[in-house]
C-alpha cells in the first residue's frame, strides 16, 4: 500500500511529462488537459498520505531497491513521506495543479504547447522527488532535476538569445550550489557512513564529540551553500531575476513558490545537524537578513512588473533564510506557504496582466486596469496586501513570527527585517498602483486589446487569493496547528516555546503594522497623490540610478569572475591546447614517417614475402624448440 | 637387402626432387617430379603401406601432374625462356635453405629420446586395405565425407575461376 | 610380419623427409617460375606425407595412414584451384613469373 501510494505520487507527473514531451504535438489541446489532471492525481495521493499522516502519526517510507552499496555503506533507493515532506508536497502539487490549468489558457497558441507541460510536469515530478526523498541522493537527484527543469523553462522561447543566456546563467549559478551540496553529502557520508536522513538523525542523538561537530559545521556550510544556489540568496542570487525570462506561469511555480524553496527544505530537512552549528547558523540569519534588505532595495525602483516580484521573492526568501538561522523552521516553513499562496498569486495576476496588455511587461505602460480587469485587480489586491504583512491576511502572520523570532535573538537583524517589510510594502503598493490606478498610459491598441482572462485564469487567481487571505490560520500566534504538526520533525525546538506570548509581542505587531502603513502611505502619495510615473531609463541619476542598475552586482560579478575566467580559457584555448596539439600532432607525424618506411618492405613482390615467411618460421621454431 | 633398397630409393627420391628444381624447361622438372612421387610410393610399399602407394601414385602422378603438365602446356612454357633470379636472391635462398634444415635438425636432435627406445612389434596387422578402410569409414566417416565435398568445391571454384569472364570478352 | 622400422630405423626417415622438405623451401625461394613453385610445394606436402606413414609403420596404427589419405584429398583440391588461379593469372598478365605480381603491394 504505501508503496503504491508512493509509486502512483512519482510516476503520475513522469506520465504526463512523457506522454506530453513524446506526443505533444499530436496532442494538442489534450496535452494542457493531461499536465494537469496528472498533477492533480498526485495532489489528491498527496491529500489522502497526508491525512493518513496526520491521524497515525507514523510516516510513510518504503524503500524501493537498494540504489548502490560499497562496503558498509548502502544507499536505498527510498522515499520517506512524513509531515515535512507532506506539507511541501501539499502545496507543491495543490499550487501546481493550479498553474497547469492557469496555464491551459495562458500558454494556448503556443507552438510548443505539449513541451512546455511536458517540462512543467517533468518539473512537478523532480519536486516530489526532491521533497521526498529518503536520503541525500535521492533529494540530489530531484535537487538536480528541478534545475534542469527550470533551465530547460527559463529557456522556454529559445528563440530569444537573451532568455536563452538567463536559462544559461540560472544553470550556471545553481552549478555552484550544486557543488556546495554535494560537498556537504559527502561529508555527511563520511561522517556517518549513511546518507539517509533517518540514520544521521539517530547518530546524532546519540550524542557527538568536538571533532565531528567541526566536520558537522563545515558540512552544514557546504549544503548552505547549495541552500544558497537555489534559493537565490547573497551572492547566488542573480539568476533569479534573469528567470523572468520564462512564461509567467513558469516564474509562479518554479521561481516563486516552490523551487527555490528547496534551499529552505534541505535545511529544515537536515536541522538537526544545523543545530550543531551555531555558527554557521549565525552566517544563514545575516546572509538572510542582508539578502532580504538588498533584494527590497532593488525591487523599489524596477520597472518591469516580473522583475518587482523576482526581487519581492528573494527578498521574502531571505527573511525565511533569516528564521531558519535562528532556528526557527517551522516559522520558515509557515513563511513558505503563505509565500507560494500569495507569490504565486502575484505572479499569475501579473501573467494575467501581461497577457491582457499583449506582451508588455513595462509598468509605466500600464495604469488604470482596475477597470478593465476586476478580478485580476482583486485578487491581486489581496496578495499585495498578504504580502505587505496586513492583518489578517496570511502574510501578517508568517511576517510578524519572523520578525519577532528575530527581536528576541538578534535585534540588529530585526531592524533590517523591518526595513525590508517597510520596502516590501512599498514597492508593493507601488506596483498595484503603477498597474490598476489611475489612466491607462499604453498606446490606443493595447487599449482596444485589454480584457479579462478567461475563466481558467482567473478562478486559480481566485483561489489563491482566498488562500493568501486564510492560510494565516494554520499558525494562529499563542495557538499554533503548525508547530504541533511539525513536532516530530524538527528536534530542537527552541522556537515553539520559548516566548511567552505578552506586551511585547503585541508591540512588534503593532509596530510590523505600522511599518507596512508606512510603505503603504509613502507609495500612495508618490504614485496616487503626485501622480509620479517613473522616469525614463535615461534621466536616472544617483543612488536610485545605482538601485536601478541593481547595485550593479551583475557587471562586478562579470568583471571578477567571468572575465577572468574567459581570459583563462583563451589562455588555455590559444597557448595550451595549441601546445598540446601540437605535441599530438607531432608524435603522429613521427609514426607517420616511419609507417611510410615499413610500407616500403610491403611492395607486394612475393618472392620478398615469402623470405620472410621461411625465416618467420625458422625463428618461430627456433623459439619453440630450441630456445626454451 | 632392405636397407639398400631403401638408400637406393631414398636417392632417386632426393636428387630427382633436386632437378625438379633445377631444370630450366618446366615440362622436365614436371619429369622428374613425376619420378619423385614414383620413387615415394616406393617408399610406401616399402614401408608396407602398399594401398597407400597405390594411391599416391594414382593421384599425383596420375591426375596431379597430368594437370600440371596440362597446364604447362596451356600456357606454353615448354621453352626455357625463365629470367634468373639475381645471384643475392639465390645466395639467401641457399642460406635459408640451410638454416631451415639446421632448425629443423637441431629440433628432431633435441627429441632424440623418443626413438631410441627399445622397438617390439605387436604382430597385428594395421595397414592392410581391410583394416583401413575399417578405420576409414567407421572412426572417420564424418571427415571422409567432408573431404567429398571438399572436393567438390574445390571442382566448382576451379571452373568458375578459370571460365572466361563473358562480359569482358565482350569489352 | 616383417617391420621395416625395425631394419632401417626410423631416424633416417626423418632425416629424409627433413632434407626433401628443405629441398621444396629451397625451391620456393629459388625460382621465379609460379609452376615451379607449384610443385616445390608439393614435395613439401609429401615430404610430410612420407613421415606420417613412416610414423604410422613405428606405432603401429593406422590412423596416420588415414591422415595421409586426407592430406592428399586436400592436395589435390589445392593443385585444382591453384592451377586455376595460375590459369587466370596468365590470362590477364601473359605471364607467371611472380616477380611480376606486384598486386599485393600493401
Amino acid at each position: 500500500m504505501d508503496t503504491n501510494v508512493i509509486l502512483l505520487l512519482l510516476l503520475v507527473p513522469l506520465l504526463g511529462a512523457l506522454l506530453n514531451i513524446c506526443f505533444g504535438k499530436k496532442l494538442g489541446n489534450g496535452s494542457g488537459i493531461i499536465a494537469t489532471l496528472a498533477v492533480l492525481v498526485s495532489f489528491i495521493v498527496t491529500v489522502i498520505a497526508f491525512f493518513q499522516v496526520n491521524t497515525t502519526k507514523q510516516p510513510i517510507q518504503s524503500d524501493l531497491f537498494e540504489w548502490m552499496a560499497f562496503a558498509n555503506f548502502k544507499v536505498s533507493f527510498g522515499f520517506l513521506l512524513d509531515q515535512l515532506s507532506l506539507l511541501w508536497l501539499l502545496f507543491v502539487t495543490g499550487i501546481g495543479t493550479l498553474i497547469h490549468w492557469y496555464s491551459t489558457s495562458y500558454m494556448k497558441g503556443d507552438e510548443n504547447y505539449g513541451k512546455f507541460f511536458g517540462y512543467l510536469n517533468l518539473f512537478v515530478f523532480f519536486m516530489i522527488v526532491l521533497v521526498t526523498g529518503s536520503n541525500l541522493l535521492i533529494t540530489f537527484i530531484g535537487w538536480e532535476g528541478v534545475g534542469l527543469c527550470s533551465y530547460l523553462l527559463i529557456g522556454f522561447w529559445h528563440k530569444n538569445q537573451s532568455y536563452n543566456d538567463a536559462a544559461k546563467k540560472a544553470f550556471i549559478v545553481n552549478r555552484i550550489g550544486d557543488l556546495g551540496f554535494l560537498v556537504g553529502v559527502f561529508i555527511l557520508a563520511f561522517l556517518f557512513q549513511s546518507v539517509d536522513y533517518m540514520t544521521i538523525k539517530e547518530s546524532l542523538m546519540h550524542g557527538t564529540n568536538h571533532q565531528i561537530n567541526t566536520w558537522i559545521g563545515v558540512a552544514a556550510l557546504a549544503l548552505f551553500i547549495g541552500a544558497v544556489g537555489k534559493s537565490a540568496q547573497i551572492p547566488l542570487y542573480t539568476w533569479l531575476p534573469d528567470a523572468m525570462a520564462g512564461p509567467t506561469p513558469v516564474s509562479a511555480l518554479i521561481h516563486a513558490a516552490t523551487m527555490v524553496t528547496a534551499g529552505i527544505f534541505l535545511i529544515t530537512r537536515l536541522n538537526f545537524v544545523f543545530d550543531l552549528a551555531p555558527q554557521i547558523q549565525n552566517i544563514i540569519a545575516i546572509v538572510g537578513a542582508v539578502t532580504s534588505l538588498f533584494a527590497a532595495s532593488i525591487g523599489l525602483v524596477q520597472n518591469d512588473i516580473k522583475k518587482v516580484l523576482a526581487y519581492s521573492t528573494v527578498s521574502q526568501l531571505g527573511l525565511m533564510f533569516m528564521a531558519v538561522g535562528f532556528g526557527a523552521y517551522e516559522i520558515a516553513v509557515f513563511h513558505v506557504i503563505t509565500h507560494a499562496f500569495f507569490k504565486a498569486c502575484l505572479f499569475l495576476g501579473s501573467g494575467s496582466v501581461i497577457h491582457a496588455m499583449g506582451g508588455e511587461q513595462d509598468m509605466r505602460k500600464m495604469g488604470g486596469l482596475n477597470k478593465f480587469m476586476k478580478a485580476t485587480y482583486a485578487t491581486f489586491l489581496v496578495a499585495t496586501l498578504a504580502i505587505s504583512g496586513f492583518p489578517p491576511f496570511s502574510g501578517f502572520f508568517s511576517k510578524d513570527e519572523i520578525l519577532m523570532t528575530a527581536f528576541h535573538n538578534n535585534p540588529a537583524l530585526y531592524i533590517i527585517g523591518s526595513l525590508a517589510s517597510i520596502m516590501t510594502a512599498f514597492y508593493m503598493f507601488r506596483l498595484l498602483f503603477l498597474t490598476f490606478f489611475r489612466n491607462f498610459r499604453g498606446t490606443q491598441e493595447q487599449k482596444n486589446h485589454l480584457h479579462e482572462s478567461p475563466a481558467s485564469m482567473t478562478i486559480p487567481l481566485w483561489i489563491l487569493g482566498i488562500l493568501s487571505v486564510v492560510g494565516g490560520v494554520i499558525s494562529l500566534p499563542g495557538n499554533s496547528w503548525l508547530n504541533n504538526y511539525l513536532q516530530p520533525i524538527i528536534l530542537n525546538n527552541a522556537a515553539n516555546n520559548h516566548h511567552a506570548f505578552g506586551t511585547i509581542e503585541y508591540v512588534l505587531m503593532a509596530v510590523a503594522v505600522i511599518g507596512a502603513l508606512i510603505g503603504f502611505g509613502m507609495a500612495y502619495s508618490k504614485y496616487i497623490k503626485k501622480g509620479d510615473i517613473p522616469q525614463e531609463d535615461e534621466q536616472i541619476t544617483g543612488f536610485h540610478k545605482v538601485l536601478y542598475n541593481k547595485y550593479y552586482v551583475d557587471e562586478i560579478y562579470m568583471k571578477i569572475i567571468v572575465k577572468p575566467i574567459y581570459a583563462l580559457g583563451t589562455f588555455f584555448r590559444d597557448v595550451v591546447e595549441v601546445a598540446l596539439s601540437e605535441t599530438i600532432f607531432g608524435l603522429g607525424k613521427i609514426v607517420d614517417g616511419l609507417s611510410l618506411q615499413g610500407k616500403k618492405a610491403q611492395n607486394g613482390n612475393i618472392g620478398l614475402y615469402l623470405f620472410a615467411f621461411v625465416f618467420g618460421v625458422c625463428i618461430i621454431l627456433y623459439y619453440l624448440f630450441i630456445a626454451s | 637387402m632392405i636397407d639398400i633398397l631403401f638408400y637406393i630409393l631414398s636417392t632417386i627420391t632426393l636428387g630427382s626432387a633436386a632437378l625438379t628444381l633445377l631444370s630450366k624447361n618446366p615440362i622436365h622438372s614436371a619429369l622428374w617430379l613425376v619420378v619423385s612421387f614414383f620413387s615415394l610410393a616406393g617408399h610406401y610399399i616399402l614401408l608396407n603401406s602398399q594401398f597407400l602407394g597405390m594411391v599416391h601414385i594414382m593421384v599425383y602422378s596420375g591426375a596431379i601432374m597430368i594437370l600440371m603438365l596440362f597446364t604447362i602446356m596451356l600456357m606454353n612454357l615448354n621453352i626455357s625462356n625463365e629470367v634468373q633470379k639475381p645471384f643475392v636472391t639465390k645466395l639467401v635462398a641457399t642460406v635459408a635453405f640451410c638454416l631451415m634444415g639446421l632448425i629443423i635438425l637441431s629440433v628432431v636432435m633435441r627429441g632424440t629420446e623418443i626413438y631410441e627406445l627399445q622397438y617390439t612389434t605387436h604382430g597385428k596387422d594395421f595397414q592392410s586395405v581391410q583394416v583401413l578402410g575399417q578405420v576409414l569409414l567407421n572412426d572417420y566417416v564424418l571427415p571422409f565425407e567432408m573431404v567429398a565435398v571438399l572436393l567438390l568445391l574445390a571442382m566448382i571454384g576451379a571452373v568458375l575461376i578459370s571460365k572466361k569472364d563473358k562480359t569482358e570478352k565482350t569489352a | 610380419m616383417e617391420n621395416v622400422i625395425e631394419i632401417i630405423g626410423i631416424e633416417k626417415y626423418i632425416y629424409l623427409s627433413i632434407i626433401l622438405f628443405c629441398i621444396g623451401v629451397f625451391g620456393i625461394l629459388f625460382r621465379r617460375n609460379a609452376i615451379i613453385m607449384f610443385m616445390c610445394i608439393e614435395i613439401m606436402l609429401n615430404s610430410a606425407n612420407m613421415l606420417l606413414v613412416a610414423f604410422s609403420t613405428y606405432h603401429q596404427d593406422a590412423q596416420g595412414q588415414v591422415f595421409v589419405f586426407f592430406t592428399m584429398a586436400v592436395a589435390a583440391a589445392e593443385v585444382a584451384v591453384g592451377l586455376a588461379i595460375l590459369v587466370t593469372i596468365y590470362r590477364n598478365i601473359g605471364s607467371i613469373d611472380i616477380d611480376k605480381l606486384k598486386n599485393l603491394k600493401g
